[in-house]
């Protein structure tokens, strides 16, 4: 039935982390590499779902559900922490948030 | 070309066109929808790979709870669009973004050039076997969600268990944080 092969799939994997992670580096809203982790993590996804289904093992979609819920709490405490930042500098780009550079 | 080709093109297209817009987009609004529209994506891609639940769990979990509290973040701080010419902060990061696409160049020329069974390309999705909870341990792929309730109430039960508690700490801690400080005023007892 389907006839791409699952090195498709782990290239678009590799270019979804690649993309995430070029975005974690060059915004400097912090709302944006929080959105670009998700990015990474959906490509660690599509990556763990491919090998799973060539395996023939479940045991990786079942990771890709743990993967789910720390994204999930993860991006919870990750705003809240924003929000209580935001409260202090009034500011959600991350060059505001170099107290303890240099 | 097949229409399950088709599909897989178009969405892939949708999930890397929607990440790019995303990390190009300048207003944090625009940033969210079009993250939306790769998550979807790949929640497509999932139903590609035969993982139905999964591909609902990420419609649910991601382009609906996740991205609302986004947007909900987004509209409370009304965070306006990045000033232009100032998204790349100095020389060092634009350099480590440079050696990030350069390793991810590399990785792709490796997958499609090596010879061993990853780079030709040759290799066949395996034909499921539906019965679930077969007596060994591996937990054959399967694409009944009863299968998956079986590997994690059995195999994974103790991951189950963590993650719920690591959910409870989650929800305990945003609450504290999120909390009004109260100044606590000694006026006496």
């Amino acid at each position: 039935m389907l006839t791409v092969t699952p090195q498709h799939f782990l290239i678009l994997s590799f270019l979804l982390v690649g993309i995430g992670f070029f975005g974690l580096l060059i915004r400097r809203n912090v709302l944006l590499m929080l959105m670009s982790l998700e990015l990474m993590l959906n490509g660690i996804n599509v990556a763990l779902l491919t090998f799973a289904r060539v395996g023939n093992n479940l045991d990786g979609g079942i990771f890709v559900f743990f993967i789910m819920t720390v994204a999930a709490a993860e991006v919870a405490v990750g705003l809240a922490l924003l929000v209580a930042l935001y409260k202090k500098r009034q500011s959600v780009l991350s060059d505001d948030m170099a107290l303890l550079k240099n | 070309m097949s229409m399950v080709d088709l599909l897989f093109w178009i969405f892939a297209a949708l999930s890397v066109g929607g990440g790019l817009c995303m990390v190009f987009s300048r207003h944090p609004v625009s940033a969210a929808m079009f993250m939306i529209v790769s998550l979807v994506g790949v929640a497509a891609l999932f139903v590609l790979l035969e993982s139905f639940f999964l591909a609902v769990l990420q419609v649910l979990v991601y382009a609906g709870a996740v991205m609302v509290l986004f947007l909900f973040i987004i509209m409370l701080l009304d965070v306006g669009p990045d000033a232009a010419k100032q998204k790349i902060t100095n020389w060092k990061t634009g350099v480590f973004g440079f050696v990030t696409v350069i390793l991810l160049v590399s990785l792709l020329v490796m997958l499609g050039n090596s010879s061993d069974y990853m780079g030709e390309g040759t290799t066949t999705w395996p034909s499921l076997n539906q019965d679930a909870a077969s007596a060994d341990q591996t937990l054959p792929f399967s694409t009944k969600v009863s299968s998956f309730g079986y590997g994690l109430m059995t195999k994974y039960m103790l991951p189950v268990q963590i993650s719920g508690f690591m959910l409870l700490a989650a929800m305990i801690g945003v609450i504290i944080l999120s909390k009004k400080t109260v100044q606590q005023k000694d006026e006496g007892l």
